[in-house]
């Protein structure tokens, strides 16, 4: 009985995957947004071995000049800073960064939103109105002072930013899926799970949860993709982790350096990386948009 | 241009294929049928069996995916399918062949008054002012059984019975020779579906309109209708004068439509189901439709569709073995013929 | 001894005005009574149907009874016991007992759920049996609703037909080993040439197993087929409750005799005698005591507005209608 068991959860999970697959091959878009995550985790993971020089080594070229403001060359392919940093390595360290601020505080913001979404969204009433209000309060919040005055308290430190960003995203989630939730509870299925004698928390957890999955993966890369830019902008404006180096922080570096105007390869390389993310994000995001919402599915 | 005892709507072999992911479905088949000057001719048939979409192909209402062809599809005697799609919609949707959609609920915009969206359709139409628009709402109010004052009322305020009654109104507004109602009392009570007969009934002997009543109720269709046709498959299986349909039922499938439905009049009858479920109608049909379910299948009937005969004066029926209608009858009645 | 009994059961709600009128015109807040004064009694393998237009109340009545509702006033009480503030495991064995078969069989099954789960659903949440036993009853309950577990029990609702839909409902009311089912319309969503043979089914699973059952429908044909006893509503209050034959074939109250005579008949030479009833139904606000159908009654006097006939409970046999004109009525010959 067990291995059937075992067996049946195997084939269940073969078919979960198996739904994702497809949503992900529906269209070019979200294959093509699939296969640069997949790139992007892979020089995440990998980073510190594909970088061929320190972030932080001031480099020589192969004659033994001191390599300053060099535009992309063979020797390095994505050109260097002002103080003969290599990009190339920035680049790929930062990718760790980004992609661990932006999976990290999208999958708590997720976390909580689902959650909150959920639980407002059953319950309502005063439940409702209390964390509905609370949302409304973070709705009213503009990000950048907010974060400023963060880090003013605590200090550019990476589990600070994540807090910050969390704190600020998970709102439009948390609404989204509560309006979920909400039409999910109306349906007679929850009723039926009710009248056989369902608790709460499994009509929450196993019942409904699964009905607003699909809007769970798409809010979750919506998430991860915000994320990412969020971090952008507060490492830009000099509010990023100062150990740590980040694509907004390389810009950020630019902008200190003054040398914008000159060195074209420098801002190159960090935009069109956060761009690429988000886009393949949100391309991901949404395929699984069209199974969310079957009014955007072609017949 | 037409002769007054040509039929007012022709329809011959009309088909309705539909190209899905599936591959193409065969949502209509060979469909023929008249509908004669102030008659009602009643559609029944279950969920899928092709009577909305027959509807949807009258009033070129299809989806993009569906393609009707038809080898006649005539109102009036002008050819519906040829007409250009402007001149369609100008001359004859709404102001000859109007419709009663099967959610009244659904068909009003809720942010404007109904008497504005009634006005709004008599003035798409004609060069009323709104002044004579306004007074002709009203007059169709009152046919309907409203009060013209609710004219002023959003359509929540509206009961279900009374929307659909205003939705009539609406239908009945150009004063279209033929009205396609799609079941126009399913979902309603039975107080208030009685009212709404009732006043089909009148607008039928006063304005002279004919009626296309669509339903599965088969006891509506029994009281309202003039003739009925049974669809089933995408086809129509039997067509008959009402009477007839019921007293000389030839098909097995109005033969088991019959002991399914029950009656108040009759308790304590035995109602017998059919087993099995409507085909998919993907693919070509080959076979009778109904086969598959029909206690008194053989090798003929999978391996050929028949051909519809006219057995009796206006009574045609697409069985192979219509011949044997006696027998069926008689076998029809034991459950234990169901069951097999 | 009575299965069930409702005694006196009503449930009003509470319609709270806007805050501009409760604060500037000093509204108070007005009450919709859903159920008002309903007594029955339901006995052992008793099928009562309840009958009545929309906004008359049966739901209402079955969501109480199934206890997911408490009613405002009045008790249910399930052999002898009253399940009003029952807790702990006394609630749950109640839960188990009184079992929901739901109208829309498209809507009612959990779409991500597969077929044996969704059955297994009651009995997990409960915690009634094992693991593996409630996966083998599960699995014996589908094949005894005509779904052969082989075939059916992986698959998603999506897969099956309305009919196959239907009966995954009742096998998953019927794996709890109920004794009150309460089947509200479980025919209106299906088509016409496969209801008999849900029907069939559940009075092959009665028969088999032994409950008692509150039917609910608009459809008084169908009632008048499956119900032993017939109990008519109307806009909260009972009208009129008999066996089921006798009430169609001799209705005594005004409402019933319309409502009866307003369904129409599957044959075209009938002609149907409509008694002509006046007005539209409209919500049960803030009603006056009285009868609720008084406003629509063409029999009505001025008593009709002030009092209220209640059931008597205990005699099933008992045909009994709750008009104070019944007399006069059936004297005029009407």
């Amino acid at each position: 009985m067990s291995s059937s068991g075992a067996s049946h959860k195997l084939h269940g999970l073969r078919l979960a995957l198996g739904e994702h697959y497809r949503i992900i091959n529906s269209n070019k878009l979200s294959q093509f947004g699939f296969w640069v995550i997949v790139v992007f985790t892979v020089i995440a993971l990998l980073a510190p071995w594909l970088a061929p020089y320190d972030p932080w080594e001031m480099t020589y070229d192969s004659e033994g000049n001191f390599a300053s403001l060099r535009p992309p060359s063979w020797e390095f392919p994505m050109g260097t800073t002002h103080l003969g940093y290599d990009l190339f390595s920035q680049l790929i360290l930062a990718t760790r960064t980004t992609l661990l601020i932006g999976v990290v505080s999208g999958f708590i913001s997720i976390v909580i939103g689902a959650n909150v979404g959920l639980i407002a969204g059953y319950y309502g009433g005063k439940v409702d109105e209390v964390l509905m209000r609370i949302t409304d309060i973070l709705y009213g919040m503009p990000f950048l002072p907010f974060i400023i005055v963060l880090i003013a308290l605590f200090g550019r430190k990476l589990e600070f930013i994540i807090l910050a960003i969390v704190l600020i995203i998970w709102r439009t989630s948390a609404r989204v899926i509560r309006a979920q939730a909400m039409s999910i509870k109306q349906r007679q299925f929850i009723q039926m799970a009710k009248a056989r004698g369902a608790s709460d928390f499994r009509i929450i957890y196993f019942h409904i949860l699964p009905n607003v999955m699909p809007l769970l993966l798409l809010y979750a890369a919506f998430n991860i993709a915000w994320s990412i830019i969020t971090e952008a902008s507060a490492s830009f404006l000099g509010f990023g982790d100062g150990e740590t180096i980040s694509w907004g922080g390389m810009l950020y570096e630019l902008w200190l350096s003054g040398k914008t105007r000159v060195a074209w390869w420098w801002f190159a390389s960090p935009s069109v990386c956060i761009i690429l993310l988000v886009v393949s994000l949100v391309f991901v995001s949404r395929a699984y948009e069209e199974v969310a919402n079957p009014r955007l599915r072609k017949r | 241009m037409s002769n007054p005892q040509d039929p007012l709507l022709s329809v011959r072999n009309l088909g309705v294929v539909y190209n899905t992911s599936q591959g193409p479905v065969h949502a209509v088949s060979n469909v023929s049928f008249d509908v004669r000057e102030n008659e009602v001719f009643g559609i029944a048939g279950e969920s899928g069996c092709g009577k909305s979409t027959l509807i949807k192909a009258l009033l070129r209402l299809l989806a993009e995916n569906g393609t009707a062809t038809a080898d006649r599809c005539t109102y009036r005697g002008r050819a519906l399918m040829d007409m250009d799609e402007e001149d369609f919609r100008r001359e004859i949707l709404w102001q000859e062949i109007s419709m009663v959609p099967q959610s009244a609920m659904a068909s009003f915009n809720p942010v404007h008054r109904v008497g504005d969206q009634v006005i709004e359709s008599i003035q798409a139409h004609r060069d009323d002012s709104r002044a004579q628009a306004m007074e002709r709402a009203a007059e169709l109010f009152d046919v309907v059984g409203l009060e013209p004052g609710l004219l002023k009322s959003y359509p929540h305020e509206f009961s279900g019975g009374m929307r659909q009654r205003a939705m009539i109104a609406m239908a009945l507004s150009l004063d279209p020779g033929l009205i396609i109602m799609d079941e126009p009392t399913t979902g309603l009570d039975v107080l208030v579906q009685e009212r709404i007969l009732r006043r089909i009934r009148e607008i039928r002997s006063e304005l002279k309109s004919s009626i296309i009543l669509i339903t599965h109720d088969i006891a509506v269709i029994a009281e309202m209708s003039d003739r009925i046709a049974i669809m089933y498959g995408g086809e129509i299986m039997e067509q008959a004068s009402a009477i007839d349909l019921f007293e000389n039922p030839h098909h097995p499938y109005t033969l088991g439509l019959k002991n399914a439905f029950p009656s108040i009049t009759t308790l304590g009858t035995e109602l017998i189901s059919i087993p099995g479920s409507p085909p998919t109608l993907v693919g070509p049909v080959q076979s009778c439709p109904f086969a598959p379910r029909c206690p008194f299948d053989d090798a003929i009937c999978h391996s050929a569709n028949p051909e519809a005969k006219e057995i009796a004066e206006g009574h045609i029926v697409r069985c192979a073995h219509s011949a044997d209608a006696a027998r069926f009858r008689e076998l029809a009645k034991e459950k234990s013929t169901w069951l097999s | 001894m009575a299965v069930l009994e409702l005694d006196r059961l009503s449930r009003q709600f509470e319609l709270t005005p806007g805050f501009v009128e409760r604060v500037i015109q000093r509204k108070k807040p007005s009450y919709i009574k859903a159920v008002e004064r309903l007594s029955i009694s339901i006995g052992e393998n008793e099928i009562l149907g309840i009958a009545g237009e929309s906004g008359c109340g049966k739901s209402t009545t079955c969501t109480m009874v199934s206890g997911l509702l408490d009613p405002t006033e009045g008790d249910i009480r399930f052999r002898g016991n009253s399940i009003l503030g029952l807790k702990g495991a006394a609630i749950k064995d109640y839960r188990r007992a009184v079992q929901m078969i739901f109208q829309d069989p498209y809507e009612s099954l959990n779409p991500r759920f597969r077929i044996v789960d969704i059955v297994a659903e009651g009995p997990r949440a409960l915690e009634l049996w094992g693991a593996d036993e409630i996966k083998r009853r599960s699995l014996a309950m589908l094949d005894a609703v005509g779904l052969p577990s082989g075939k059916y029990a992986e698959r998603f609702p999506h897969e099956l037909s309305g009919g196959e839909r239907q009966r995954v409902g009742i096998a998953s009311a019927l794996v709890m080993e109920p004794e009150v089912i309460i089947a509200d319309e479980p025919l209106s969503m299906l088509d016409v040439s496969i209801r008999a043979g849900i029907l069939d089914l559940l009075r092959e699973m009665q028969a088999e197993r032994g409950f008692s059952s509150l039917y609910v429908s608009h459809d008084l044909s169908i009632l008048g087929n499956v119900a032993d006893r017939l109990l008519v509503m109307y806009l909260g209050q009972a009208m009129e409750i008999g066996p089921a034959e006798e009430v169609i074939r001799n209705p005594k109250h005004p409402y019933t005799k319309a409502l009866i005579g307003a369904v129409p008949i599957p044959d075209p030479r009938s002609r149907r005698e409509v008694p002509n009833i006046r007005g539209e139904i409209s919500k049960p606000i803030d009603p006056p005591p009285g009868c609720r159908f008084a406003p629509r009654c063409p029999y009505a006097n001025a008593s009709c507005n002030e009092t209220f006939i209640e059931m008597k409970t205990g005699d099933s046999s008992l045909h009994q209608a709750a008009c104070h004109r019944l007399d006069e009525i059936a004297n005029a010959g009407l």
